[in-house]
This record gives C-alpha cells, structure tokens and sequence, in this order.
C-alpha cells in the first residue's frame, strides 16, 4: 500500500516535470496545419523537420550562434586563466584573502543585479563598449568568476601539499613543481570549470539583454525571444525548434560532467 | 588591504627575507591579481557606485548633470503606487515560489532516497531544468500556456489566455518559476539526506517510533541545516528574478508579474531614471537582507 501510493507521487512528479519537455519537441516536429487544430495531438501525426530548417530562415540563428560561442569560449578561457592563480593562492595561503574571497560570493548573490548593471552600463558606454561582444565578455567573466574561483580552490584543496613539498625537496623551484606535479592533478577540475563557465555565458539572457541592443550582435538567447516577434505574434514551430537547439549544448555539458561538478562542489564545500 | 592582511610569518627558506611585507604574501597577491583587478573594475567598483548613484538624480542618459538629492528618490519610492504594487508581487512570487520549490523538492528527494523502480528516469529529469537556458524554459512554457495552441487549456478544456490573465499570470508564473527551480533544491536536499546516519534511524526503529514519529525526530532536525541554506538561498534568487518572467510576461497583464526587478529595469533603461532604479534596487537588498537576517537569526535561537 505504501509503496503504491508512492510510485503513484512518482509519477506525478514524473509527469510535472516531463510534460513541457514533451511538449515543446511534439511541438517542434508539427506541421502548422496539425498546430492550428482544434484538439492539440501529443505525437505529431506527420513529424516533419521543416521547423529546424525554417527556423534558420527567420533569424539569424547561425549567426547569434556562432556569437553565442565566440562569447561563451571568450568568457570561459579567460574566467579560468586569470581566476586559477587567485585559486591557487586561495587554497595554499588561507587567511584574510579567503574570508573576503567568500565574502565576495555571497554578496555577489544577494545584491540585485540592477544595482551593479546600471554603472557598469554607463563605464561601458563611456568604453564605447555598448552594442560589442567584447563588452558582453566582460560582463560574463567578472560575473562567472566568483564561482569559477570558489569551484577551483577546492579542486585546488584536493591536491595533497605533501606532493608539492616533496617536489621541492627533490629541488624543484615552486614553478615548476606547480606544472609538473599540481597542474596535471587539476586538469579535471579545470575542465569543469571551463564547462561550467561556457554555459552560465551561453544561457545568459539579463546582461547581454542590456548590453546588446542591436540585432546584427545579438547572441543565441536574444534572438530566440525576437522569434515570439514585436507584436508577440509567436511561430511557434520554428520558435520550439530553435528553443531545442540551443538546448544541445547544455544538455552535452550536464551529460558529461554531472557527477564531476558534484563531486567538485562537495570537496568546495567539506574542506572550506 | 595589503597592510592588514600582513602576517609576519617567519620565511621558511634561508634566503626569504623578512623585511617589511613577506614574500609569502607578496606572492599571494601576485597572484590574485590577475582576478582581482577585473572584479575590483567591474562589479565592487560599479556596486559602490550603484548605491551611490540611489542618492542622486542621474539619468542614463550621456552628459546628464548629476546632483546629490539625498533621500528624495526614497521618498518618491514610497509614495509610488507602482513600486507597492511591484513589490506586493515580488514578495508574493518569492515567498511562494520558495516554499512550493522546498516542499516539492523535499518530496522528490524524499522519493528519489527510497529504492524505487524508475527513480532513474526521475533523477535525470529532475536536472534537466538546470541544464535548460531560461529563456528556453520561458518559452517552452509560452508554448504550454498558449491560449489557442498550447496543451493545457486541450487537457483541462478550457479556452483561456493564462499569462494575459489579470488573475491567473502571477500563479501561471509561480508554476514556473517552482518547475525552474526545482532541481538545484532537489539535489541539495537528496545530499544532505544521504548525509544522515544510518544508526540514527536503526535506533529509531529500535525505540519504536513509526516512520511519521522518525521523519519529524530525526529526518527533519538533521536536515535542518542544509534546509535553512537552501531557503535562504532560493528566496535571494527567486526576489531577485528577471530573465525568466521578462520572457513569460514582460511583466504584464496591466503589471500583475511586474517584479521588482521587472520594475527596476524599466525605470532605468525605458525611462532612463537611473538614480531613482538604483534606489529601488538598494532598497530591495536592504529589505532582502533584513527577511533573511531575521529568518536565519530565528532559526538559529530555535536550534539551540
């Protein structure tokens, strides 16, 4: 009996959270005339893929994708590159720097983002850097980072010392125990760093919503919400086709990396 | 700051010298520099000068004269109709999104611990929102909501236009935002279950307590810190949440999901009253601050 009604919570879960999802790839795979009916069908009875194509048709896509990537790989390499020395040092050297580090994270949740968004509007505009990617990237990499770095000092923390000290013993200067002996043991955590950094840019809506007005520089999520048009006439095959494939990339990244980011978080987390 | 965090440790290798500032701490940085200077330029820069920016009478406009007001821009605040009405909103939305997130996730994850057929497929479900962007997540559910084509005025029968609805938006958006936010709670929640003792519940058992008796002595007060992290923290997201419902709603029906942030974002960019939004945010945080000091300070006098 117990175990009924559980399987029947289930389920109810199950189907809270499935239905959209089905939805929106039924609906991708309509033809309009099968939209336009009366009694909506769950499973389109003529799957067509024209919406994939048509969708390319009446934005951009290609373009806002390929500036989507240009931001994300931008954003991501250069959050790594600067905060993985900051991490390093956060994790070996302790003190006050850490307790300001996580200071840092926490505020940086709490304020509303109106607060920093408006100046950095202005200092950007006065940069000329309004309307340009390399603006956006800006925006993406000092919002990323205090996450990036806090994921990064505890992969960092993971690294026994003993390893580095023994290397030094051995007549490594620091430099070069660091590369040899640290920077292949981080690899991993690296790697989910940059992932993790390349999808908060490639979902980004709110900055990039402020910083690019201009539609020939729009990226990916601007320009899926120019698909439910000026007046909010949506078309809406083409709009849930787009919506899918700007879902890929995140998909392929949480594939690949779920249990790793866990893991990651949790040695953050116990070892603070 | 380089002063303070100063600590005259004395140099482990013969050659380090402990003059002035050591060079284990000139090392370190060396090498926080590198993120430090982009986060000092970017965002603790143009916070502070957010919040004072709320004092005066800025536009977002170029070659605009800025002057010192004081508090006026407090005080046209809260006498704007507008801001009560948005702010009504934002509470309502984040008080409710956050409780229905938490009870929902803790059921999830209440099922997902147990050993149950298909827990699989529901915990790979139960991330996919995580891995979504927003605005996908915005416009999948315009999809379901969508008076003529959506799926849920044909499952329910119905012929209504939910988001345009002056009474229906805000619960439409709710449903939303607790389907958005669902899965990071989950997670935490499953995490911090596992992390109870199994003995504590074999003595349970032994004492005789039933499996309600064990859920409010034991699954709850251990639970206890992870569940008043997670709150926390989904009340400062969810009162703080735009994307989302800029692409559900923009805001409307006649302002019914005009949330602060919604609200904050107008004034500075269509209006272009920059000091007047930068007032509205910094009275939000303050508020934000005050709901969760008090919540927290609570929680912590009943824990001991």
């Amino acid at each position: 009996m117990r175990r009924a009604s559980q399987y029947a919570a289930l389920a109810a879960y199950i189907v809270f959270l499935a239905f959209p999802l089905v939805w929106l790839l039924s609906t991708a795979l309509k033809t309009p005339q099968e939209m336009a009916l009366a009694d909506p069908t769950w499973i389109p009875r003529e799957p067509t893929l024209a919406n994939f194509t048509d969708a390319f048709g009446e934005q951009d896509l290609v373009g806002a994708a390929v500036r989507s990537l240009g931001v994300a790989l931008a954003s991501s390499v250069i959050t790594v590159l600067i905060s993985l020395p900051a991490a390093y040092a956060m994790a070996r050297y302790r003190g006050l720097v850490n307790k300001i580090a996580i200071g840092w994270v926490l505020v940086s949740q709490v304020f509303p983002f109106i607060l920093i968004i408006i100046p950095l509007f202005m200092i950007l505009r006065d940069l000329e850097l309004v309307n340009t990617l390399p603006g956006l990237v800006v925006v993406h990499v000092t919002f990323t980072l205090p996450f990036a770095l806090w994921m990064l000092q505890g992969y960092v923390r993971a690294v026994p010392v003993e390893l580095e000290e023994a290397a030094a013993v051995d007549g490594a200067t620091r430099l070069r125990s660091i590369i040899k002996v640290v920077a292949p043991l981080l690899a991993p955590g690296v790697v989910a760093t940059l992932l993790f950094a390349f999808i908060s840019s490639w979902n980004e809506f709110m900055f990039a919503l402020v910083i690019l007005q201009n539609p020939d520089v729009m990226t990916l999520p601007l320009t899926l919400v120019r698909f439910t048009g000026p007046e909010g006439v949506a078309r809406l095959g083409p709009l849930a086709a787009a919506s899918l494939m700007a879902t890929i990339p995140s998909l392929i990244f949480f594939a690949i990396i779920q249990r790793r980011l866990k893991s990651g978080l949790m040695a953050g987390a116990v070892k603070g | 700051m380089t002063a303070t965090a100063t600590r005259p440790a004395p140099p482990r290798r013969p050659h380090g010298r402990p003059r002035g500032i050591s060079r284990k701490t000139r090392e370190m940085w060396l090498l926080m520099l590198p993120a430090l200077v982009p986060v000092l330029l970017f965002s603790v820069g143009p916070l502070l000068y957010g919040i004072g920016l709320a004092f005066t009478d800025a536009r977002n406009t170029r070659n605009h004269e800025t002057s010192f007001v004081g508090l006026e821009n407090l005080w046209e605040l809260l006498s704007a109709a507008d801001f009560w009405s948005s702010f009504r909103i934002g509470m309502i939305w984040a008080v409710s999104v956050t409780a229905l997130q938490f009870l929902a996730a803790l059921g999830l994850a209440l099922l997902l611990n147990e050993n149950l057929r298909f827990r699989g497929v529901a915990r790979v479900l139960a991330v996919v929102p995580w891995a979504m962007p927003p605005v996908v997540i915005g416009l999948m559910w315009r999809l379901v909501y969508h008076p003529d084509a959506g799926i849920l005025n044909s499952l329910l029968g119905t012929e209504i236009n939910w988001l345009a609805d002056f009474s229906l938006a805000l619960p439409a958006i709710i449903v939303v935002g607790v389907w958005t936010g669902m899965p990071q709670t989950t997670v935490v929640l499953l995490a911090g279950l596992q992390g109870i003792p199994k003995e504590l519940y074999e003595a349970g058992e032994v004492d005789g307590a039933g499996r309600w008796r064990r859920f409010w002595n034991i699954t709850l007060p251990q639970l206890r810190p992870v569940i008043v992290a997670i709150t926390s923290l989904d009340f400062v997201w969810n009162i703080n949440q735009f994307g989302l419902v800029y692409v559900l709603t923009q805001g409307g029906p006649g302002g019914q999901t005009r949330l602060p942030m919604l609200f904050a974002y107008e004034e500075a960019f269509r209006y272009r009253f920059a000091g007047y939004a930068s007032m509205l945010g910094l009275a939000m945080a303050i508020v934000v601050l005050a709901v969760l000091g008090l919540y927290l300070w609570r929680q912590m006098r009943e824990a001991r």
